[in-house]
């Protein structure tokens, strides 16, 4: 926190300054089948020199598109209707493309979303950045190396001569992320746009970029548009905020006051649901449950329903030549889950937390270990046993658009499991279907629609109606509310931690984010390299984490550091 | 108690939030059930807007009328004419022209369509059977089975087709129905490549795993998910399969291995067209453009349904 | 060191290849050996029945020639046999001529390798200067008109623009010479009918793929950088496009060398492809046999050395497990 804090005082008085970049009444629209879709309404915004200014919105919201329409880079079907784009003293929207060259790159320039795509594979990284200093004339052609170099070595690249002469596909998400940077900054632009510059990536690592980009541009003066859609971010490096909403900027202030004081219902909505900006208490606030509802603490008399022990999980490694070597994915990990309680799963990518999930429900084979399951012991369960598990125990995917078959329709989603265990006829399947849609709060209009046709937070809805139909003692929720929007993230945690209190069912619940784990969790198990390093009741967990890791995750968390003082704001109470 | 409560309040509370905070459910659910005028509409329009894949419509419309009732569309007899009407330019009388015999040309078009279509006809449901068959297996078992099923279908890739379907050819014998299986076979690779290819895809698809998960057996997910999911490339690929089968067969009836001379096949049409190439031009451009433009038609409505196809998915 | 690892890898890469190369070889003289001795039922019938009146030949003459090609031991003695004498280049002799298959094959190559030649390098030529200019116009109805040049092409059957290139440019003006085998003159009208359905296919899969490479978001990148649309297509989306593309070449030679039986019997010319035309007329099993297995050695041949410049186009179809960015550099 330190870095931003000392970025905050070290920039001048912004009033003083002219605007650097000032987009009035721009509206930008999109050609599709059915006719033109407005993507921005109407949107005012300033950029001063030297300042950091984020644009917060959910997706669709078109902050994307509004960034992109600065410069000029909509796809061939989006085009901008009306509004001015007025950069330092010249006018974006009337350049040709040949002057619009001579801004990109060398006056603004853009960090994209994801950068496992935004490198061109076949060209070495020296390249790629050397190759807009070529454009701008910066470098000669004898230079442009060492110059690729050094640059890349200001943005942070540990190596950064080796690193030049490889190829985007050796390096990671967080150094790829690092060239793009590089290649932002080469020109020495007063301008960055920087769309979700992150979000790709495992929080820790997250942290660090930004920390990294924030004293770049501090430290040369340059201006940041900082595109996102998680407020954390947004309160922990901006300046001033802008809020938006179905294509229109909706609130707009300096920083603390649109957290402090939120005027629009929109950002209250945004500010209620973002997970990181939230304590236990407002758990499932979104569905107004009252404050008494925290989860208890671990109620070691409950019930068990399953029950892990010692779990391994060996992958064989491709073979090179040497002897054969195996990945541990999962190391030694025991847990018990207890009827109406949940346990979280919390780790970056890679950390075994889905292969431990998948190993419970035995979609895959463990390689050692015991799984007792309502006190059966199904470790090597096979054709009817493993079948009869498959009733008890049921898992929601983390994306409700790949989880459901797009040719059923949302009825015979729903009652597959009926049929697949010839439970009741077909009338009483389809009445079981309409409780269960009614249960997850669907209109029951929905039975005769495809997947396509119901938004993420429906889609989701669905699946846990499907993996409901059952009545199992267990459902895995891996990762659920991670492609889905923050007020829809809300809701669905909502709905889950009502139907556990009705219906008693337990949860093992995975998830990267510490926050939303916050809202649902009973236990918290922390995962890393495969091993559970630490495993405590939430609250205890996120008080006094006693795991140098746990620490490290825990204060990862975008939006912890301005939580303190205003994350406890009544914003939830509208 | 009050848990109870207040959970029941929200679960009466959501579904009015929901629409609020999604609003991409709305404009997309508005019009999915429309009444029979407004798909009427819609698919007046969508047709308006392509031209050129209405009349690929009509043409295979015209070709499979002209195959089953050759005397819908003309009234001449292929096989007899008069001599001394020999060799006469397209007019209102003979559209196609006469040949050295003085037979209407067009009328043996029409009539050779029939011979033509069998034979495709033929060669894409074997391409297609053994193919996706072929492709079904070697997906669903994996493991050696499929290893060598695939390598197989590598092996017939290595021959060129038209080879192939020429040593086809060479064992089988001449005729008709022996050069449609011939060059059938020749395009099972393709069929089987893509079968294999849309099998895995939908394998590993989460929506499968999830049926499993709920403890179906394998035979229900492959006729219930695998097989709705992943037959509609395979179908794309077999009307496309189509215009090149067509090419394929009159290749080689062209080349003397289909039907015997007299039968009006369109292969055979060129071929004996072509002796007269330097007097009557119309023997030989005449039919060979009805094969061209059979073809083009056929692949426009194979690009059509691609399309719809991947819109879909 | 990591040159070494990289060196390995390359070997192991390039000797995994061969060694499908040869499988393939194998394979394909297998499944055409079954194929042209066995599925007719009895070789020697089908060979001698079509050439010659069954009446003609004596039983103790068919005994005599099943005992001359091996037909009277076991299917798979034949088979090791017959296998044998192909791995040391010897496929029989044909059996309409008496001249040994090899040889025969061997004197008409060079016609039908400068035809073929010329045909690729124009479908290749012509094929791919189609695509980047659909790609490269901002003229949506320009782009139109070309990507639809390809499916028309691939539309037309190969004999009749022949035939039809004949009337036109050799009857009618007289620009070339309609039939023979005379020169460079001579090579022009067959090579641009044999390059017609392999320059559509060009065309149409390198068109897909450059349209797609400028929807990739390594392009936006390049155009934040401001690069120009030019600089763009030259440094950017050509050699990614380029990829796939150069699988469809290797599919290419192949069909080449099955065209060339048409061409070469519309425009009456000396090659491969009379001879195959010739031998499938005659039943002449040997010869068509040799014909096949050539096919896919051809097929073979031009796939590995496509498959060796893949990585010097793409560097990660070589992925060494050892490299150390994967893995050492997380969270930098």
């Amino acid at each position: 926190m330190g870095a931003a804090t000392v970025t905050r005082a070290t920039i001048a008085d912004p009033d003083e300054e002219s605007a650097l970049l000032q987009v009035r009444d721009l509206s930008v629209s999109y050609r599709t089948h059915g006719g033109h879709i407005r993507a921005v309404r109407g949107v005012d915004l300033d950029v001063r020199r030297g300042e950091v200014v984020a644009v917060v919105g959910e997706s669709g919201s078109g902050k994307s598109t509004t960034s992109h329409a600065i410069i000029r880079l909509l796809s061939d079907t989006g085009s901008i209707d009306t509004g001015s784009v007025r950069f330092g003293s010249g006018e974006l929207t009337g350049m040709s493309e040949r002057e619009l060259r001579t801004v990109r790159g060398a006056q603004i320039s853009l960090i994209p979303q994801d950068p496992a795509v935004s490198l061109n594979p076949v060209q070495r990284i020296g390249e790629q950045v050397a190759e807009v200093l070529r454009i701008h004339g910066l470098s000669t052609r004898h230079t442009a190396r060492a110059d690729a170099i050094e640059v890349l070595e200001r943005a942070g690249l540990p190596d950064p001569a080796t690193r030049a002469r490889q190829y985007p596909h050796e390096l990671s998400g967080g150094m790829r992320q690092r060239v793009l940077i590089a290649i932002a900054i080469a020109a020495g632009p007063k301008l960055i746009i920087a769309d979700e510059p992150t979000s790709a990536l495992d929080v820790t690592v997250q942290r660090r970029i930004l920390d990294h980009l924030q004293q770049l541009t501090a430290q040369s003066g340059t201006a940041v548009l900082l595109v996102t859609h998680d407020l954390g971010v947004a309160a922990d490096r901006a300046r001033r905020i802008v809020v938006m909403s179905q294509g229109r900027v909706v609130e707009a202030g300096p920083t603390r006051e649109v957290l402090d004081n939120p005027r629009h219902e929109y950002t209250r909505r945004l500010l209620a649901s973002a997970p990181s900006l939230n304590t236990a208490y407002s758990r499932v606030s979104a569905s107004r449950v009252s404050a008494a509802e925290v989860p208890a603490p671990a109620a070691p008399g409950a019930e068990a329903v399953a029950d892990v022990a010692h779990l391994v999980k060996d992958f064989a490694l491709p073979h090179t030549g040497g002897p054969r070597r195996a990945f541990r994915a999962v190391d030694d990990v025991s847990f018990t889950l207890r009827r109406g309680q949940t346990l979280a799963l919390v780790g970056e990518s890679g950390s075994g937390k889905s292969t431990t999930a998948r190993l419970l429900l035995r979609l895959t084979d463990p390689s050692a270990g015991r799984i007792l399951f309502g006190g059966l012991d199904v470790t090597t369960a096979r054709g009817e046993q493993l079948r009869q598990l498959r009733r008890r125990a049921q898992l929601i995917y983390q994306n409700p658009y790949a989880s459901l078959d797009p040719r059923l329709s949302i009825g015979e989603v729903v009652s597959e499991p009926l049929r697949v265990f010839k439970v009741g006829d077909r009338a009483a399947r389809v009445a079981r279907v309409r409780e269960l849609l009614d249960r997850v709060a669907l209109p029951s209009t929905v039975i005769n629609r495809r997947p396509a046709e119901l938004s993420g937070g429906q889609r989701q809805r669905v699946a846990i109606a499907r993996a409901l139909a059952l009545r199992p003692e267990l459902v895995v929720c891996d990762e659920p509310v991670s492609a889905l929007d923050l007020s829809v993230q809300a809701q669905v945690l909502a709905l889950l931690a009502e139907l556990q209190n009705e219906l008693g069912v337990a949860y093992l619940f995975i998830s990267h984010d510490l926050a939303v784990v916050r809202q649902i969790a009973h236990e918290v198990a922390v995962m890393q390299a495969g091993r559970i390093v630490e495993q405590r009741g939430t609250e205890e967990l996120f008080t006094d984490p006693t795991h140098e890791y746990t620490r490290e995750l825990l204060a990862a968390i975008p939006g912890r550091g301005a939580g303190s003082t205003w994350g406890r704001h009544p914003g939830h109470a509208r | 108690m009050i848990n109870e409560l207040t959970g029941q309040a929200a679960a009466t509370v959501d579904p009015v939030v929901d629409p609020v905070a999604d609003p991409v459910v709305d404009p997309v659910t508005v019009d999915i059930q429309p009444g029979l005028g407004a798909r009427v509409y819609r698919a007046i329009r969508f047709f308006a807007h392509r031209p050129g894949l209405l009349l690929s419509i009509v043409l295979v419309v015209l070709v499979i009328v002209a195959a089953f009732w050759p005397g819908w569309l003309s009234g001449r007899d292929p096989l007899r004419g008069d001599p001394s009407d020999s060799f006469r330019a397209p007019s209102a009388a003979h559209w196609f022209g006469t040949d050295a015999l003085g037979r209407d040309e067009y009328s043996r078009v029409v009539h050779g369509a029939q011979l033509s279509l069998k034979a495709t006809l033929i060669a894409v449901a074997v391409a297609f059977v053994v193919g996706a068959l072929l492709g079904l297996v070697a997906g669903c078992a994996g493991r050696w089975v499929e290893g060598l099923l695939m390598r197989f279908v590598d092996v017939l890739l290595s021959i060129p087709g038209l080879l192939l379907s020429l040593a086809m050819v060479t064992a089988l014998g001449y005729g008709t129905v022996k050069v449609a299986i011939a060059v059938g076979i020749a395009s099972v690779a393709a069929f089987a490549r893509v079968m294999r290819a849309e099998v895995l895809r939908v394998r590993h698809a989460t929506y499968v795993e999830a049926s499993r998960s709920c403890g179906a057996r394998w035979y229900f997910v492959l006729r219930r998910h695998v097989l709705p999911n992943s037959i509609g490339p395979v179908l794309v690929l077999a009307t496309l399969d189509f215009g090149a089968a067509i090419l394929s067969v009159s290749s080689l009836s062209f080349l003397g291995y289909g039907a015997p001379p007299p039968a009006p096949e369109w292969g055979t049409l060129v071929a004996t067209g072509r002796n007269y190439l330097a007097n009557a031009w119309w023997l030989t451009a005449l039919p060979g453009l009805t094969i061209a433009a059979t073809v083009l038609a056929t692949n426009r409505i194979a690009r059509a349904l691609d399309g719809e196809w991947a819109r879909q998915r | 060191m990591e040159d070494d690892a990289i060196g390995s890898a390359m070997r192991r890469y390039v000797t995994r290849r061969l060694a499908q190369a040869v499988g393939v070889l194998w394979a394909a003289y297998t499944v055409s050996f079954f194929v042209l001795y066995y599925l007719p039922g009895d070789p020697v019938a089908a060979m001698f029945g079509g050439g010659l009146d069954s009446t003609t030949v004596s039983p103790a003459q068919i005994a005599e020639l099943r005992h001359r090609y091996g037909f009277d031991k076991p299917v798979f003695v034949q088979y090791i046999d017959y296998l044998g004498k192909a791995v040391r280049g010897d496929f029989g002799n044909s059996v309409s001529t008496g001249r040994s298959v090899t040889a025969t094959l061997a004197g008409a190559l060079p016609q039908t390798f400068a035809l073929a030649g010329l045909a690729l390098l124009l479908s290749v030529v012509i094929g791919g200067a189609l695509a980047v200019s659909a790609s490269y116009t901002r003229r949506r109805w320009l782009r139109q008109v070309l990507l639809s040049l390809p499916s028309l092409g691939m539309s037309l059957p190969t004999f009749w623009v022949g035939l039809m290139l004949i009337e036109l440019l050799s009857f009618r003006i007289g620009l070339f010479p309609a039939f023979g085998d005379g020169g460079l003159r001579g090579l022009v009208l067959p090579a641009v009918t044999l390059a017609v359905p392999p320059g559509a296919l060009v065309a149409q899969v390198l068109a897909k793929s450059l349209l797609a490479a400028l929807d990739e978001p390594y392009v936006q990148t390049a155009q934040s950088k401001g690069a120009s649309r030019l600089r763009i297509h030259l440094r950017h989306t050509l050699r990614n496009a380029s990829l796939p593309t150069l699988t469809v070449v290797g599919l290419i030679g192949g069909q080449l060398l099955a065209n060339a039986v048409v061409v070469e019997t519309v425009f009456s010319r000396e090659g491969m492809g009379r001879v195959t035309a010739n031998a499938v007329t005659t039943q002449d099993i040997p010869l068509v046999q040799g014909v096949v297995v050539f096919g896919a050695l051809v097929f073979v041949l031009l796939n590995l050395i496509i498959d060796l410049t893949y990585p010097l186009l793409d560097p990660r179809i070589i992925a060494t497990p050892g490299s150390r960015g994967a893995i050492a550099g997380v969270g930098a």
